[in-house]
C-alpha cells in the first residue's frame, strides 16, 4: 500500500497555485515512460489529504502531480458578517468544531455542531473545509450542509474568481464543477439558519455515514407552524439528495409533522445497497434520521 | 526518475535535513530514513491511528502525510515523550492501567492523547469535567486489538485530571 | 513474599511506551531487498507462463521469482485419517489459483515503493474458472471443485459419538428444539500484520529469519519441509510481535518463500504485510453453520443432541494444523458444560474459493457456546421455564467432577454453577434488570443475556494426538539456569506476543528459587536458543510453558538447597528459598544469599562435593492432557429501534482460570477477548461476493471495534485450581472471545422478545438491519 509516483509542488499563493495547475494540465509528467502513468488523473490539489491520500495508498487515485496548498496564508478563517458566513478553504474541521465566536454560532451553529460527525479528532484536526467540498463525497457533512444552506463555492482560476451554488457544484460521486486549473478558496453561507441540524448513522463511531440527514425548519414567529422545511440526505445516491418538502409548508411544527417528513424523505429516495446496508435499510434510516434531525433542529435553535 | 526534494524538519527537537522522494509517506520517512521506528504502520489508510504523530503540535496520521510536507515543521514522535529514561506521566499511566499488551498500537495512542490533552489545555478546559465517554470518543480514533481499550481510556482520563490539577 | 498472584508490573511495557519495541518491520539491514507479491485478482483461475521481464527492467528491481523458479515448493499439512483430504499449499501458485490474493510471483526491489510499482508490470495470462464462494455454492450438486481430488469440496467429513439411541430419543422426546445457527467469517487482524526479514548468515551457514509469529519452531519446520532443508539450516526468531490471535500460529507462505529467496540471493529480504493483504490474503476463521436438534424433557432436562456442522475453511489447509481444526473442535466440544446423555455430530470442512483459515482465537468454541446457550434459551422458552434454571438443571454440578461426558472428554474441577449463581447475584445487585426496564420505558429495546461455558485449554499431546496430526503439538520444554550473580535465564518454546510472559514466567520461577522476578529473564521466540516447542496459542503457554519452567526451576531450587545445606550444615529438606535468601527452617540466624550460592557454585566449585558442582541448570518438559477454564458472561444491550443500532451498556465476566498468576494480565486478556467476541457478534465480518471477490478489504469495511463501541467490562474471579497444571493455573487467553457472542446474542433476543417480537436471530454478526427486520413495524423510537 504505497502510492504510485507523482511530482510534488508547494505553492505560497492562490495565483501561483492556479497558474501551476494550468501549466501542469498541459505538462507531460514524465511518468508514461515508466509505464506508471495515472489513469487519467492529472494534477491534484493536496490540502488536508485525509481523503485523497488513502485513495493514493490503495493506488485507486494516481495523480501525476500534487500541489500542496497548505502553506498558502490567509485561507483559514470563519468570518461572520451581514452577508453571512465565509469559511476559508483551508479552515480545519476542528477549527469549525471548536469555534466559540458568537457571531458564527448565532445562525450557523449547525456547522459547529455537525463537525463532530466528521471522522475522528485527528482527521478533523488535519482535514480542511475546502478539501471536503472538493472531494465531493455525497455523504460528507460539509457537502450536505452546503447544499442545505444554499452555500456558494468560491473558485479561483487563472481568470479570477467565480461563484458556483453548491447544488450546481456537485455533479456526482467525487465529481464537481471545478475546472482542473481552479481551486476552491472559500465557501460562503449567505443566510443564517436558526433551526438546523445534521444527524447521521454509522455502525462504528467516526465512520462515513451510511445515511446522513441535514435539515432546516423555518418556523412562524410563534414557532408553532412550519413555514418551510428543507431536508438534504447523504449516503442515498451520487449527490446530496434534496427532498421535496413542499407538502410540509404550513404544517404544524409538531412531532407528527417531523415523523411525516421522515416518511416523505424515505419515499423519495432510491438508495444503493452495499455491505453497510440494503436499500430498504437506508430508507428506514432516512425516515428515522430526518425525523430526529427536525426534532433536534426545532428544539435547540 | 525519482521526484526528490531536499527538506529540513525537526523531530523531537532535533534538526534533520534529507532528500526524500515526494511519494514517501511521513511514516516511512520517519521510520526508515530517520530511524524513528516507534511510529508504527497498522493500516496505511488512516483508520487505525498506529502511526499518529504530532505535526506542529497537532495529531496527524503519518500514513496520510508525505514526508516532504513536513518540510520546515516540527514533528513529535513517541521517542520524544520521555524525559531521558523517565517515563512521562501519560506513559506511566498507560503502564499503571494496563493500557497496552502487544504494544504495537501504543505509540499512536500516546501521541493521540498528547495532542488531545495539549489542545484541551490550550482551550483552558477543566479535565475534572471530562467524562469517560468523552475520552472514549477521542480514543475511538485509534484501534487496539489487545486491550479492549479500558486501560487506555482510564490512563488518558487519569492523566488529564492530574495535569489539570497540577496546572499553575 | 509470593509472586504468583501479585499484580507485578509488566517488564515489556517500558520499551513499548518509549517507542523502543523491536518489531520485524523495524529491523534494518544494509542492502535489504523488499518483497512484494503478485497476487491473483480472481477467485479461481488457471494461468500460463508468467512474464516478469517488464518488472525486472525497472530501475531498482533486483529479482523476481515464480513457483517454478523456486522448485514448486509447497506446505503439506496432514491429518492421518481416512476422512481427511490433504491439500498442498503452494508457496507460490502453480498454474492455478484458488482465492483472490493468492500469490503467484514475488518481486524484490530496493524499496517497497519500487516493489509495488514492479508487481503491476508482471504479466500473467489468466483464464478465470467457475467459483464457489459460500457453503451453499460449494455443496450444491455438481458444484465446481476447488481441488480436483476433492469432489463435493469436502475436505473433512467426520461423524463422531454416533449414539444409536438418539433416533429413539428424538422420536419420544416431550420437547424438540431445532435450529440453524451460523457465524460470519472473521479476520484475526492483529495490529501488526505478518512480517518477515530473512537473511543468509555465512558464519552459521543458516538462513536467519525474524518473523512476526506465534510459532517460531513450526515456521522453521515449515521452511525445512518446503525446501528440503535440515532444520538446523534455519533459525527463526520472533522479535516483538504485534498481536497474533491465531493468525500467526500457522506458517504463512510469504515468510517461507522469503527463506528460499534469502538463500538464493544471499541478501537480506524483507516483507511487511499491508492491511489489504492481511484482510484478503492471509488466513480467516470462524465461518460456520450448525444445524442442531435437541430433545428435552418437560422439566427442561436435555435428553439428546445431534448436530450437523459445516465449516467454510477456504481454499487450503494451513500448516501445521490443517483445515480440520474447526470441524474437529466443534464436533468434539459441542456438549460443553452440559450433561448430554446421547450425542451425535457430523463435522465437515468445506473448501471454497476464499482465503484459507487458521485457528483464530477461540476456534469453534465461540460457535459451540453460541449453539448450546441458544438451545438452553429456546428450550426454556418452549417449555415455559426459567432459562437459568434450565441451565442449572443440565450443568455439570459441584460434586460431579471429574466428569466424563458423552464426547469422551473428562472435565476437571470447575465452578460452573457457582459462576452462574454469582453472575446472577452481581447483576441483580447492580441493578441491571431495573436498567433494562428503564430503557424499555424510554422506547428502546433492551435485553440481558447470559453465556455459561468452559473451554479446554493447554492441551498437550495426550489430547492433541486424538486429532491424528502428522505433526502433533502439545508439550513444551523449559530450561532454567542461574548465573554467578544469581540472575536467572529461562528459555521456553512458547512465544508470547503481548501476553506479558516475560513477567508471568518470571513470577512463577522467582517463587521457586526465592528470588525477585526482576532477576529472572525469559528467553523465548528463538529456535536456536530454546528446545523444540510449540509456541503460543490455544491458551497453552502459562500452563504448559509455565509448568515446564516451574519444573525446571524446582530442579534448580533443589540444587540450591543442597548447596545451601552443605554450606550451612543443615538438611536440604530444611532449606527455604525466600526473598533472595537460603535459610534454615526454624533458625533465623542461619542463612546465605541465593546469589552467594550461585557465586560459589560457579566460581568456587572446588568448595563443593563433586555431586554439587557444575549445577544450577535444569531442563524439564510438561505435557498435560488439558484443563478446563470456565466462566459466566452477562451482557446488557440497548437497541435503538429507529436505526437498529445495538449498544453494549454493561458487561460482566465471572471467570475461573484456576490459580491467577497475575491478576492485571488476566483481566487484560479477558477484556481484550470480550472485545473481539463482541465484535464478532455485532461488527466484524469478512465478506465475499458470489464471484469470490472480497468486499471487506479495508478497515472502513472490516469493522474492528473502537473504544466507542465497547463498554467497561467488570470481572470477578473464582479460583478452582487445576490438578492437571503444575501451577494450578488454567489457560485463559481465549475465554473472553468464546463467551461473548452468546451473551450478546441472548441479550439481543431478550430485547426483541421484550418488544413483543416473535423473531429470534440465530446468526452473528447481528447487523442493524437484522434488528429492523425483526422488530414490529412502526417502531421508530
Amino acid at each position: 500500500m504505497k502510492p504510485a509516483p507523482f511530482s510534488y509542488y508547494r505553492t505560497r499563493s492562490v495565483p501561483e497555485t492556479v497558474a501551476l495547475l494550468a501549466d501542469l494540465g498541459l505538462a507531460d509528467h514524465g511518468l508514461a515512460e515508466h509505464g506508471l502513468a495515472g489513469h487519467g488523473d492529472g494534477a491534484k490539489i493536496l490540502a488536508g489529504g485525509q481523503s485523497l491520500v488513502p485513495m493514493m495508498n490503495f493506488r485507486l487515485a494516481r495523480p501525476a502531480a500534487l500541489v500542496d496548498v497548505t502553506r498558502i496564508p490567509g485561507l483559514e478563517y470563519l468570518r461572520a458578517g451581514p452577508d453571512g458566513l465565509r469559511i476559508g478553504a483551508l479552515t480545519r474541521h476542528r477549527t469549525v468544531e471548536l469555534c466559540h465566536d458568537p457571531a458564527v454560532l448565532d445562525g450557523f451553529g449547525v456547522l459547529s455542531r455537525a463537525a463532530r460527525w466528521i471522522g475522528h479528532y485527528p482527521i478533523r484536526a488535519r482535514g480542511t473545509f475546502g478539501g471536503s467540498i472538493a472531494h465531493a463525497d455525497p455523504a460528507a457533512e460539509w457537502c450536505l450542509l452546503a447544499v442545505l444552506l444554499d452555500a456558494n463555492v468560491v473558485l479561483t482560476g487563472p481568470d479570477g474568481q467565480r461563484t458556483v451554488p453548491a447544488q450546481e457544484f456537485f455533479e456526482g460521486f467525487y465529481t464537481t464543477a471545478a475546472q482542473p486549473d481552479e481551486m476552491i478558496t472559500e465557501v460562503h453561507f449567505p443566510r443564517p439558519a436558526k433551526y438546523a441540524a445534521l444527524t447521521e448513522f454509522a455502525q462504528r463511531q467516526g465512520d462515513f455515514a451510511v445515511v446522513a440527514a441535514a435539515v432546516t425548519a423555518d418556523l412562524e414567529d410563534a414557532g408553532t407552524t412550519a413555514r418551510e422545511v428543507r431536508v438534504v440526505l447523504g449516503g442515498v445516491g451520487p449527490l446530496p439528495f434534496v427532498v421535496n418538502t413542499a407538502g410540509l409548508s404550513g404544517q404544524p411544527a409538531t412531532a407528527a409533522t417531523w415523523r411525516a417528513a421522515g416518511g416523505l424523505a424515505a419515499a423519495q429516495i432510491d438508495p444503493p445497497a452495499d455491505g453497510h446496508g440494503s436499500a430498504a435499510y437506508r430508507k428506514k434510516l432516512a425516515a428515522t434520521l430526518v425525523e430526529r434531525a427536525l426534532t433536534e433542529a426545532t428544539r435547540s435553535p | 526518475m525519482k521526484d526528490l526534494h531536499l527538506i529540513r524538519l525537526r523531530v523531537n527537537g532535533r534538526e534533520h535535513e534529507l532528500a526524500v522522494e515526494s511519494r514517501r509517506t511521513l511514516a516511512d520517512m520517519l521510520r526508515h530514513d530517520l530511524g524513528y521506528t516507534g511510529t508504527h504502520l497498522g493500516c496505511e489508510h488512516g483508520i487505525c491511528g498506529a502511526c499518529t504523530v504530532l505535526v506542529d503540535g497537532v495529531p496527524a496520521r503519518a500514513c496520510l502525510m508525505f514526508g516532504v510536507q513536513a518540510d520546515g515543521q516540527e514533528v513529535a514522535t513517541v521517542e520524544g515523550l520521555a524525559d531521558g529514561e523517565d517515563l512521562s506521566d501519560l506513559q506511566q499511566a498507560f503502564s499503571d492501567r494496563h493500557g497496552l499488551q502487544c504494544g504495537f498500537c501504543t505509540p499512536g495512542f500516546l501521541m493521540l492523547a498528547e495532542g488531545y490533552l495539549a489542545e484541551q489545555e490550550a482551550q483552558g478546559a477543566d479535565a475534572a469535567e471530562l467524562s469517560e465517554q468523552q475520552i472514549r470518543e477521542v480514543v475511538a480514533a485509534n484501534l487496539c486489538r489487545c486491550t479492549g481499550y479500558q486501560g487506555i481510556v482510564e490512563a488518558v482520563l487519569e492523566t488529564a485530571r492530574r495535569r489539570t490539577a497540577e496546572r499553575p | 513474599m509470593t509472586w504468583v498472584g501479585a499484580p507485578v508490573a509488566r517488564t515489556q511495557d517500558r520499551r513499548m511506551l518509549l517507542g523502543r519495541g523491536k518489531f520485524t518491520g523495524d529491523l534494518a539491514r544494509t542492502g535489504t531487498l523488499h518483497a512484494a507479491f503478485v497476487r491473483s485478482p480472481f477467485a479461481a483461475a488457471t494461468f500460463g507462463p508468467i512474464d516478469t521481464s517488464p518488472a525486472l527492467a525497472r530501475p531498482g528491481v533486483t529479482a523476481a521469482f515464480t513457483a517454478a523458479d523456486l522448485g514448486d515448493p509447497a506446505l503439506l499439512a496432514v491429518l492421518e485419517r481416512p476422512e481427511f483430504v490433504p491439500t498442498a499449499l503452494p508457496l507460490l501458485a502453480i498454474g492455478q489459483v484458488r482465492h483472490v490474493g493468492e500469490p503467484v510471483a514475488v518481486v524484490l526491489a530496493e524499496d517497497p515503493y519500487l516493489a509495488e510499482d514492479a508487481i503491476e508490470l508482471v504479466d500473467v495470462d489468466w483464464s478465470p474458472q467457475p467459483v464457489v464462494a459460500s457453503l451453499d455454492a460449494a455443496t450444491a450438486p455438481a458444484a465446481p471443485t476447488v481441488h480436483d481430488h476433492a469432489p463435493g469440496n469436502c475436505l473433512v467429513d467426520l461423524t463422531m459419538f454416533d449414539d444409536e439411541k438418539l433416533d429413539g430419543i428424538f422420536a419420544a422426546a416431550p420437547a424438540l428444539i431445532t435450529a440453524t445457527l451460523s457465524s460470519g467469517r472473521l479476520a484475526a487482524m492483529p495490529m501488526e500484520g505478518r512480517a518477515c526479514l530473512a537473511e543468509w548468515d555465512d558464519r552459521d551457514q543458516q538462513v536467519v529469519m525474524h518473523v512476526s509469529t506465534q510459532v517460531p519452531h513450526q515456521v522453521r519446520s515449515a521452511v525445512a519441509q518446503a525446501f528440503g532443508f535440515a532444520e538446523q539450516q534455519v533459525r527463526v526468531i520472533a522479535p516483538d510481535v504485534g498481536g497474533g490471535f491465531g493468525l500467526k500460529c500457522v506458517a504463512g507462505r510469504e515468510e517461507v518463500t522469503l527463506a528460499g529467496i534469502a538463500l538464493r540471493l544471499r541478501r537480506p529480504v524483507r516483507w511487511v504485510e499491508d492491511r489489504q493483504e492481511n484482510l484478503t490474503a492471509s488466513f480467516h476463521g470462524h465461518e460456520q453453520r450448525y444445524r442442531v436438534r435437541a430433545a428435552f424433557s418437560q422439566d427442561g432436562q436435555i435428553l439428546g443432541l445431534a448436530a450437523d456442522i459445516e465449516c467454510d475453511v477456504g481454499a487450503y489447509s494451513a500448516f501445521p494444523f490443517t483445515c480440520a481444526v474447526e470441524p474437529l473442535m466443534a464436533a468434539t466440544e459441542l456438549p460443553g458444560i452440559y450433561k448430554v446423555p446421547a450425542y451425535r455430530a457430523r463435522g465437515r470442512a468445506i473448501a471454497t474459493h476464499k482465503a484459507p483459515t487458521a485457528p483464530y482465537r477461540g476456534v469453534s468454541r465461540p460457535q459451540v457456546v453460541l449453539v448450546m446457550e441458544r438451545i438452553m434459551e429456546k428450550a426454556a422458552a418452549q417449555l415455559g421455564l426459567d432459562p437459568l434454571a434450565v441451565r442449572r438443571r443440565n450443568m455439570i454440578g459441584p460434586g460431579e467432577f471429574p466428569y466424563t461426558s458423552c464426547n469422551g472428554i473428562t472435565y476437571d474441577e470447575g465452578s460452573y454453577t457457582e459462576s452462574l449463581d454469582l453472575a446472577e447475584k452481581r447483576i441483580t445487585e447492580a441493578g441491571w434488570p431495573g436498567e433494562r426496564d428503564r430503557l424499555r420505558a424510554t422506547g428502546r429495546l433492551a435485553g440481558i443475556g447470559y453465556s455459561c461455558f468452559s473451554e479446554r485449554t493447554a492441551y498437550g499431546t495426550p489430547t492433541m494426538s486424538q486429532r491424528r496430526m502428522r505433526m502433533t503439538p502439545g508439550y513444551d520444554t523449559a530450561a532454567v539456569r542461574m548465573d554467578p550473580s544469581g540472575g536467572v535465564i529461562v528459555t521456553t518454546g512458547t512465544c508470547g506476543h503481548g501476553q506479558g510472559h516475560e513477567t508471568t514466567f518470571a513470577q512463577i520461577v522467582a517463587d521457586r528459587l526465592g528470588v525477585h522476578p526482576a532477576q529472572v529473564r525469559l528467553r523465548q521466540g528463538d529456535t536456536d536458543l530454546a528446545s523444540y516447542g510449540w509456541g503460543t496459542w490455544g491458551s497453552r503457554s502459562i500452563v504448559i510453558g509455565g509448568g515446564a519452567a516451574r519444573r525446571a526451576a524446582d530442579s534448580v531450587a533443589a540444587q540450591l538447597r543442597q548447596v545451601a545445606a552443605h554450606l550451612l550444615e543443615a538438611s536440604p529438606a530444611d532449606i527455604q528459598l525466600n526473598d533472595g535468601l537460603a535459610g534454615v527452617r526454624g533458625d533465623e540466624s542461619a542463612a546465605v544469599p541465593v546469589s552467594e550460592l550461585a557465586r560459589i557454585v560457579h566460581f568456587q566449585a572446588h568448595r563443593l562435593p563433586e555431586g554439587l558442582r557444575y549445577a544450577l541448570e535444569a531442563r524439564e518438559s510438561f505435557d498435560p492432557p488439558g484443563t478446563f477454564s470456565n466462566a459466566c458472561h452477562a451482557a446488557l444491550v440497548a437497541i435503538d429501534p429507529g436505526t437498529g443500532e445495538i449498544r453494549l451498556r454493561r458487561y460482566l465476566v465471572v471467570e475461573d482460570c484456576g490459580v491467577v498468576i497475575n491478576p492485571v494480565i488476566v483481566d487484560g486478556q479477558v477484556r481484550g477477548g470480550v472485545t473481539q467476541g463482541v465484535a464478532a457478534a455485532l461488527l466484524e465480518q469478512v465478506r465475499y461476493e458470489p464471484d469470490g471477490q472480497p468486499v471487506s478489504a479495508t478497515l472502513m469495511d472490516y469493522l474492528a471495534p473502537t473504544a466507542a463501541e465497547i463498554c467497561p467490562v467488570e470481572i470477578v474471579h473464582l479460583e478452582t485450581p487445576s490438578a492437571f497444571s503444575e501451577t494450578g493455573a488454567k489457560g485463559m487467553g481465549e475465554g473472553g472471545t468464546i463467551g461473548a457472542p452468546a451473551a450478546v446474542l441472548n441479550a439481543i433476543n431478550d430485547a426483541l422478545a421484550g418488544a413483543g417480537s416473535q423473531a429470534c436471530i440465530e446468526h452473528i454478526p447481528v447487523r442493524p438491519w437484522d434488528i429492523c427486520a425483526a422488530i414490529p413495524a412502526g417502531s421508530t423510537g
